[in-house]
């Protein structure tokens, strides 16, 4: 592909558009700026904390150790994702796909769980619309969902750019700023543990 | 409006709560407007295709990820707005000066007409003409400032763009189909909630601003990198222009805050569609938290717009003053001061809501910390002229008028910022006459102060001087007569939103104000004027040079407009005022021995198609028609998924396009040297 | 050190001139004098007054020299000017820096003094003298009307209230609906009225008379209705008053209460004479519900 025009170009200190370290760069920025909307959500949560409105509490409702499954899901994920960037560096197709596959096996089985925690809840009488604890609480919880869910979709698109491309300097950029965006959910769901389950049944 | 009687309870599904009684057809007010505007659509449409300019429109305009190109689109944009948020200034002045009466009815326009007024002026006038114009300025300027061949992000700044159009479009489709929110622009709950705002106008709002503060977060983060990365070498941070510094700051505020409202509208969101208790009135819900968190965006959003317009005079006054601007390091600190602080002070927009008195003590002093660095700011500009040689240009005439009113804006903020002050003066007219006097004397008037200065480099040819000052000088007028009168209506206890009133006292003051914004209008009307006049007699105000104003910063050493890419060469940095370095070095305008290759990012359909879909769905949801939301959802995703597959992103400017272009600058910028380098070029040939 | 002599020039010439202004002020507030701020009828309202001047007169020792240093500057330095200096490069003097930096920041330091000492003072929840003594209004925010009720008197009104003169009020004020503001602008600060919960305002009527009260939040459609007349009277006054509503035939129960609560614009005065149990209580509980209890 390169041809020698291309090569002179890049050898001059000539600014280049949508290089590759400013693409990461940017995505930081993004991921501060998603950080202070989670921020925002859990200000949300922390005012409405107490705002159960004489409807039913967390503390009748919390499991911790379903939680801590769930918990242990994604952050066994951020693992497996830290293992397909190694293989990826490497340029093993084959091990960067496996670990992405078992990444992607484990962020559905979080998704699934909190799902079906979800339902539960709301069998049980903690529905979004039940007081404004249980509006913060799903509004808190499901955006980081919804936040995983995007993270899936992304990493199934990010397949099909690695069976196109292979290890093409933008697909690099993608698997990266998609690592840093799981590590960060990964970060944001332990703070969403600490502050919404553990201090809820404290 | 008339449609409010027939509120759709339970929504087709295919058309959702969508009937033709929405439209306001036996509207007195609205239909003439409506008319109007379908046959300039009309018009226009029937006046592009015939001139067969589609193509054109398509491939060099709308698909565009040129920086100056979008800028350039951003203020045209802006100005319409401008023209309907004016309009609505317009009605609610002849309203309050025909409505002395004791009860409702008083006027011409009805509370239900009115209320949708107001909210739909401070929502326009801040969103859709205020933060445009900001953008806009930063678009055109910023890249050319420090060197950059464009934005980090071209695509994001082009999507970013477009979605901005779709909450202008949204707000503007409000006045036809259905209604706009009449709760004030800031639509506190619980009055915004479905309880008491059961029908669509707080949707139109909340999806205009949902979906143009998400382009708005976009832009923040690629200026911010733009920034921060592609500087031209040699350029250190202390080195940048101040208007690109202030842009910097307010790209920071931009990042930091957006997703504040973004949250929050959310959660209004999700209590009138779902039904969840965030801000209701019952069931835990909490109406402070609303009002606490709109501010924590809305007052760094002050911000956003007025540290561009601080960069603006910066520029202005050194230029015309023909000297370095003085403490330039004390005003970047200053600017940096202001934008921490502005995060620390949002509890003085409602110092009356009852918390403590420390607290409010504490937020007081806080705010009034920030006219410290602000006032050292307008002591720099004036310094700047001290010793200087001012030359009064157009854009010299609004800066001056800027300090001026300025300094007496400032000064009632601080009256506003003293909590047992705001007691009394809290919401009403004095408040009011307040941040028009911040915004309009500080912010706006530094826009048109940009707009007048950058006009040539943008387009290649200047505006009118003298129809800029006889504009600037009505503004500056019909500014004072407007807003005076609402301190002193203040003063006598009127509060803001008042359809009709019972006070007789009032009435004098308010006709005053009502004849300063019919000053204001023939501002406006020579502004448009001198558009026009300035275009049609371009052929005699062209810039050849580049440098029309002998300018200091690094955007005047090329051509007017700019070539695609900018610089043919990047330049290397010497100094903070750049060109005005290389002018009094003899180096400005050389001509290179050879060209290269520039790699340039290619223009795209998915910004404008993405936002199209953007556009369905934010109207879909207006109208609960979820088919139509969902379809427009998908297509925005699958658009941007279609165009991550994309191969052809960018390409090579080839040196035989670029020399030509160079040439054109050259031969008026730097004639000898031009002919001294074909000279030797033809030699070495020889 | 010739620019700080020029500098000194120029400042004594602002000097002058701001004296003269100074000599004027006075009489420019004293033609505001039947605007409602500047006649005030109570003494939180005095104080609020006297905040307003000195708060002004402290900005206008920076604020006048700024204005007429940004009429000279350009005028002196315009560019037809030949005879005015000119120094193309120079941009900075740690003179000056250091004035523009420490005089705003000394003026903004006796500000927030004044802030500090006032925000205490004029704080909205402290009693205006005896506690015990004071005169309790419970204050409704509805759609789109006020209602007052009279604890110790027992009777209740729509949209006017009247106090003694020199008796310190404490308004107690909840809303109905949406959020509105309670204010009366001859008597002095106003607060928020916000659903399932009681703010506290404390004022007071030095002169007797009749004044304007309105609410300063937008509350909707009938938002410009929503005014009332508070009427201070001498003791005599009030409790001829009281007797006149306690004439009327009409009961605020729940039967009435409902009816208040329908939208309405330029709701009329009414009167009632009883006021059946805690109708101000319920109205807060309503929306603060139940609380969970630990």
């Amino acid at each position: 592909m390169t041809t020698s025009a291309d090569l002179q170009v890049h050898d001059q200190d000539e600014h280049h558009h949508d290089s590759g370290g400013d693409t990461v760069f940017g995505f930081w920025i993004y991921i501060m700026s998603d950080c202070i909307l989670f921020a925002t959500l859990f200000a949300t949560y922390a005012v409405m904390s107490g705002s159960f409105a004489g409807q039913i509490t967390p503390k009748e409702l919390f499991d911790l150790n379903f939680v801590l499954g769930e918990t242990a899901l994604l952050l066994f994920s951020s693992f497996t994702f830290g293992m397909a960037m190694l293989y990826a560096h490497k340029k093993s197709m084959r091990g960067m796909i496996t670990w992405l596959l078992i990444t992607f096996a484990l962020g559905l089985g979080f998704l699934g769980m909190e799902l079906f925690e979800f339902y539960h809840f709301s069998h049980e009488g903690a529905t979004p619309q039940t007081s404004g604890y249980w509006s913060a609480f799903y509004g808190l919880v499901a955006t980081h969902g919804l936040h995983v869910t995007g993270g899936l979709i992304w990493m199934l698109i990010l397949f099909a750019h690695f069976k196109r491309d292979g290890f093409s300097d933008a697909n690099m950029v993608r698997l990266a700023c998609l690592s840093l965006f799981w590590h960060f959910l990964d970060v944001i769901w332990i703070c969403v543990f600490s502050v919404v389950y553990l201090m809820g049944v404290m | 409006m008339s449609s409010k009687a027939t509120i759709v309870t339970e929504p087709d599904i295919i058309f959702g709560k969508l009937t033709l009684d929405v439209i306001p057809f036996t509207d007195p007010v609205i239909l003439p407007v409506m008319i109007a505007c379908m046959l300039g659509g009309i018009g226009l449409f029937a006046l592009i295709t015939k001139m067969g300019k589609w193509g054109y429109l398509w491939n060099e305009w709308l698909t565009s990820v040129d920086h100056k190109r979008i800028g350039v689109m951003y203020i045209i944009v802006a100005i319409v707005m401008l023209v309907r948020g004016f309009s609505d200034a317009l009605m609610m002045r002849a309203q309050q000066a025909f409505a002395t009466a004791d009860e409702v009815g008083a006027g011409f326009l009805p509370p239900e007409h009115y209320d949708q007024i107001f909210t739909a002026h401070g929502t326009i006038m801040i969103f859709f003409v205020a933060m445009p114009l900001v953008i806009g300025l930063m678009n055109v300027v910023v890249p050319l400032q420090i060197g950059a061949r464009d934005v980090a992000f071209p695509f994001l700044n082009s999507l970013s763009f477009w979605l901005f159009v779709v909450g202008a479009l949204l707000v503007n489709i409000s006045l036809f189909v259905g209604e706009f929110a009449a709760t004030g622009w800031l639509a506190y709950p619980p009055l915004s909630g479905i309880e008491y705002s059961p029908w669509v106008g707080v949707d139109y709002w909340l999806w205009a601003l949902q979906i143009s503060g998400i382009g708005t977060l976009l832009t923040g983060v690629n200026f911010f990198v733009t920034i921060m990365k592609m500087r031209a070498p040699g350029m250190r941070l202390m080195q940048m222009p101040v208007f690109t510094w202030t842009s910097l700051c307010a790209n920071i505020l931009i990042v930091i805050s957006f997703p504040i409202l973004t949250v929050t509208i959310t959660l209004l969101t999700l209590d009138r569609y779902i039904g969840t208790h965030f801000f209701t009135n019952d069931l835990g819900g909490n109406q402070m938290m609303y009002v606490n968190l709109i501010w924590a965006w809305g007052h760094p959003e002050v911000y956003i717009l007025i540290l561009p317009a601080f960069g603006v005079f910066s520029e202005v006054t050194a230029t015309f003053s023909r000297k370095r601007l003085f403490g330039y390091t004390s005003l970047i600190w200053a600017t940096l001061v202001i934008m921490v602080l502005s995060f620390v002070v949002w509890l003085h927009h409602f110092f009356t809501m009852g918390s403590g008195a420390s607290v409010n003590a504490f937020f007081g002093i806080a705010t009034m910390i920030i006219s410290v660095p602000t006032g050292v700011k307008i002591f720099n500009w004036l310094f700047t002229m001290y010793k200087g040689r001012v030359e009064f240009s157009a854009s010299m005439w609004w800066t001056i008028s800027f300090l001026f009113t300025f300094t007496i804006g400032g000064m009632t903020g601080v009256m506003l910022a003293i909590p047992a002050a705001d007691f009394v003066l809290h919401n009403s007219l004095f408040l009011i006459a307040h941040f028009h006097n911040v915004i309009i004397g500080g912010a706006v008037f530094g826009y048109f102060a940009g707009l007048t200065y950058w006009f040539p480099k943008a387009t290649g040819f200047m505006l009118d001087e003298k129809l800029g000052k006889i504009s600037c000088a009505l503004w500056t007028v019909g500014f004072f007569v407007a807003f005076m009168p609402l301190y002193i209506l203040g003063f006598n206890g009127m509060t803001r939103r008042l359809n009709y009133y019972d006070n007789p006292e009032w009435t004098m003051l308010l006709w005053v104000a009502a004849f300063g914004a019919i000053i204001v209008l023939a501002g406006i009307t020579v502004q448009l004027w001198m558009g026009y006049v300035s275009i049609r007699d371009r052929d005699q105000n062209r810039d050849l040079t580049g440098d029309p104003w002998n300018g200091r910063t690094l955007e005047w050493a090329t051509s007017s407009p700019p070539p695609f890419y900018n610089f043919a060469k990047m330049p290397k940095i010497h100094d903070r005022d750049e060109h005005q370095y290389k002018k009094d070095h003899g180096m400005a305008y050389e001509v290179p021995e050879n060209y290269t290759p520039i790699h340039m990012p290619k223009n795209t359909w998915c910004g404008i198609v993405m936002s199209g879909f953007a556009l369905m769905m934010g109207f879909a949801m207006v109208w609960h028609i979820w088919w139509m939301a969902i379809v427009g959802f998908v297509g925005i995703f699958a658009s941007l998924i279609i165009y991550s597959f994309e191969r052809d992103k960018d390409y090579y400017v080839q040196v035989d396009v670029i020399e030509p272009l160079e040439e054109a600058h050259l031969v008026h910028a730097n004639p000898t040297g031009l002919r001294a380098m074909q000279d030797k070029k033809s030699s070495l040939e020889a | 050190m010739q620019e700080l002599v020029e500098f000194m020039r120029i400042y004594q010439m602002i000097k002058n001139v701001l004296k003269c202004i100074l000599v004027l002020l006075p009489t420019l507030f004293l033609s505001g004098c039947n605007l409602a701020l500047f006649d005030p009828k109570g003494p939180v309202a005095e104080e609020a007054k006297s905040l307003i001047i000195i708060s002004v007169a402290l900005m206008l020792i920076i604020i006048i020299p700024v204005l007429m240093m940004i009429v000279y500057f350009p005028y002196k330095y315009r560019k037809g000017n030949k005879n005015a200096e000119y120094k193309p490069n120079w941009e900075h003097s740690t003179k000056i820096e250091i004035v523009v930096w420490t005089v705003p920041t000394l003026i903004v330091i006796a500000l927030s003094y004044v802030t500090y000492v006032t925000s205490h003072s004029l704080d909205p929840r402290k009693p205006l003298g005896d506690a015990d003594n004071q005169l309790v209004i419970q204050v409704v925010a509805m759609d789109w009307k006020w209602l007052f009720i009279y604890p110790e008197q027992g009777i209740a009104t729509v949209n006017e209230i009247s106090i003694p003169v020199d008796r310190p009020v404490e308004f107690r004020i909840t809303s109905d609906t949406v959020m509105n503001s309670f204010f009366i602008p001859r008597l002095g600060s106003q607060i928020y009225a916000m659903a399932g919960m009681e703010n506290r305002l404390h004022l007071m009527a030095s002169e007797p008379g009749t004044f304007r009260g309105v609410s300063a939040n937008y509350s909707g459609f009938g938002f410009s209705g929503m005014k009332f007349k508070v009427h201070a009277t001498d003791q005599q006054g009030f409790d001829a008053w009281v007797a006149k509503v306690k004439a009327s035939p009409k009961i605020l129960d729940s039967e009435t209460l409902p009816q208040l609560q329908q939208k309405t614009k330029d709701h009329p005065v009414e009167y009632f004479s009883t006021v059946d149990g805690q109708q101000f209580e319920q109205l807060i509980e309503k929306y603060s519900g139940a609380q969970n209890v630990e």
